[in-house]
């Protein structure tokens, strides 16, 4: 699993969102995207995976360019978890989760597609809600659900566009928890976009701070968390201490407003 | 590096109560049909002449063995039912059928509970194609007269609203709602030149010109019954075997491509084969409204909203509804009752029933 995107822009029409984005991922590890919103977190996320297409430069997986790689190919490798929402006619969970099977099988299912279905399902502790409606579900389980239907593509790469936003602490906690054991436990690159910039720190092997459409910074969260990056990236005074290893981030106040 | 998640737990006992539920589903499906079975025999028995329901299936039965009667009153029995009343019933179910699986299709590419043939216009197409001809005399094919005139306009401008689609998606980025809105322009533009249209044609003229935009099988032959026949086929098979896609296509785009689905290619593709497959239905109806919409509404409630299912239960609800909407305008208006008057009058205080009583939210 390699992705190595060189020298991106993107634009909506005229409104240019990425910019000169070059950026190397390889092998099985959790990396977390962070920055303010309208940074283009989504936009890059979405490059990678063929939703849209850069206005410059090429995005390679395993060393392919993807514009050679059909969109069927692309969902094996690449797994995606969106933003939360609701669906206009919703499925049961168990047909929802099985969507993310269609890559890999033809006109129907088979008892091998339910199969891998149900062990994720069991996986992630959700397998009692098999036969409920997806949109009674709490904003939690609705995570839990996405995350499945991502799973069951058995892809080898995995973006998840802010999955614990709706999330209350504990679930935040465990659905991060997950994923980081995911990469762990079952070889993946999970890449993540997130909000929560001391569970990024905290579980991170790897941060992307996004600034203006650029990478600001890159590398470990000790190298990446720091009082300058978090003032000239969000524009927030803030103090870092280190908990258990991790920077852990104490925010004090918006740096140009007189509070 | 494939199988990461095949071999963990044994899920033998949830894949076997899976299958059982996928199975009710399937028993719905049989349900609708042999109760249009039920249906075709009331069709064929109703009309001036007696013709008893039983006697309905005999007689079809014995046209088909080749058994027809010899004596007179038999031989003219199996004339009305053979030549008139037979190619009627088949025709409504077919035509149900199809307009249904159109419904069933393009709320959920769509992702709007309202889209249907009738909203976005394909049905509309075929009232004023009707109207140009019996007003102003104008087919798109000027050899033709008559009744064949009306259905060649009416195939063609049934196909307009989606032209209409397809053209403002290429042309800009359309969403979804875009795309509806543009059908329902087209489907007021039409109902407009339909209304003053009515205006210039002589009152004698009326009457014809009222039921192709009501929509009635009355005038389905065995000459028809081909090509509704295979808009039929085509509907089924294709919608069938795209039904996960389907699926997939209702929720966003981005997870649709996320997926492997194009989401873009396939709804065209999707909306391309509802407009033919309804405009060879229609062309030989006219506007028939509700079913469409209905019908997919209504068997929500029994199999929900997976397309797998969706689709056929919607395909055996859809032609059995119009098989006995049309026996009720038959039993009710023996001078010829366009059908779509019923199943906007039945299906109508149905549907609000249903919507009131049913807790289960079937859509959001």
């Amino acid at each position: 699993m390699h992705i190595k995107i060189d020298d991106i822009d993107f634009s909506y029409s005229n409104a240019p969102v990425l910019n000169d984005i070059t950026l190397d991922l390889e092998g099985p590890q959790f990396v977390t995207i962070l920055g303010p919103n309208g940074v283009g977190k989504s936009t890059l996320i979405h490059c990678i995976n063929k939703v849209l297409k850069p206005t410059r430069g090429s995005v390679m997986v395993d060393e392919i360019n993807i514009d050679d790689i059909k969109l069927k190919d692309m969902a094996k490798k690449i797994g995606y978890v969106p933003y939360a929402s609701t669906d206009s006619f919703p499925l049961t969970v168990i047909d929802t989760v099985l969507m993310g099977r269609s890559p890999h099988s033809g006109w129907r299912s088979t008892d091998e597609d339910l199969n891998i279905v149900y062990n994720v399902l069991k996986m992630l502790h959700i397998d009692d809600l098999a036969m409920r409606s997806f949109n009674e579900l709490s904003a939690g389980q609705h995570q839990k659900v996405m995350l499945a239907r991502g799973l069951v593509q058995d892809p080898e790469i995995l973006l998840l566009d802010e999955p614990t936003s709706n999330l209350d602490i504990k679930h935040q906690l465990e659905v991060t928890y997950i994923l980081k054991d995911l990469a762990r436990s079952h070889n993946l690159l999970v890449i993540m976009i997130s909000h929560d910039i001391n569970i990024a720190s905290k579980f991170s092997d790897k941060i992307i701070l996004l600034r203006g459409g650029t990478i600001f910074s890159i590398g470990t969260p000790q190298e990446v968390i720091t009082e300058k990056n978090i003032k000239e990236v969000y524009g927030v005074e803030s103090n870092i201490i280190d908990v258990d290893g991790h920077p852990h981030v104490i925010l004090k106040r918006p740096c140009d407003e007189s509070v | 590096m494939t199988g990461r998640f095949t071999d963990l737990y044994d899920n033998e006992k949830e894949i076997f109560s899976y299958d059982k539920y996928l199975s009710k589903k399937a028993f719905f499906v049989v349900i609708c049909i042999l109760l249009s079975l039920v249906a075709l025999g009331l069709e064929v028995s109703l009309g001036k002449a007696d013709i008893g329901f039983i006697e309905s299936y005999t007689i079809i039965w014995d046209h088909i063995t080749g058994n027809i009667a010899t004596d007179p009153v038999g031989a003219q029995k199996d004339l009305i039912v053979w030549n008139l009343r037979l190619p009627r019933a088949i025709g409504a179910f077919m035509v149900g059928l199809i307009l249904a699986v159109g419904g069933a299709a393009m709320q959920s590419i769509l992702k709007n509970p309202l889209a249907d043939p009738y909203t976005t216009g394909m049905s509309s197409g075929a009232g004023l194609g009707a109207i140009l001809w019996i007003s102003l005399g104008f087919c798109l094919i000027p050899s033709l007269y008559g009744y064949n005139a009306i259905v060649i306009n009416a195939f063609v401008f049934s196909m307009v609203p989606t032209l209409a689609i397809i053209a403002v998606s290429k042309y800009k980025q359309a969403t979804p709602t875009t795309m509806i809105l543009t059908g329902l322009g087209v489907m007021y533009t039409f109902s407009a030149v339909t209304s003053l249209l009515m205006l210039l044609a002589d009152p004698e003229d009326h009457k014809t010109a009222y039921m192709w935009n009501i929509g009635s099988v009355g005038s389905i032959t065995w000459d028809a019954i081909p090509f509704i026949f295979i808009a039929t086929v085509i509907a089924m098979v294709f919608m069938t075997y795209m039904a996960k896609k389907i699926n997939i296509l209702a929720m966003n785009d981005e997870s649709a491509v996320a997926i492997g689905v194009d989401a873009k290619k396939y709804r065209i593709a999707i909306l391309v084969v509802v407009a033919i497959t309804v405009a060879l239905a229609v062309s030989f109806t006219g506007t028939i409204g509700f079913v469409g919409l209905l019908a997919p509404h209504l068997v929500r409630l029994f199999v929900g909203s997976d397309n797998r299912y969706l689709i056929p239960a919607s395909a055996a609800f859809g032609g059995m509804l119009l098989l006995y909407s049309d026996c009720i305008a038959k039993e009710i208006g023996a001078t010829g009752l366009p059908v779509g008057v019923i199943t906007a009058a039945v299906g109508g205080p149905l549907f609000l029933y249903i919507l009131f009583r049913h807790k289960n939210k079937i859509w959001e």
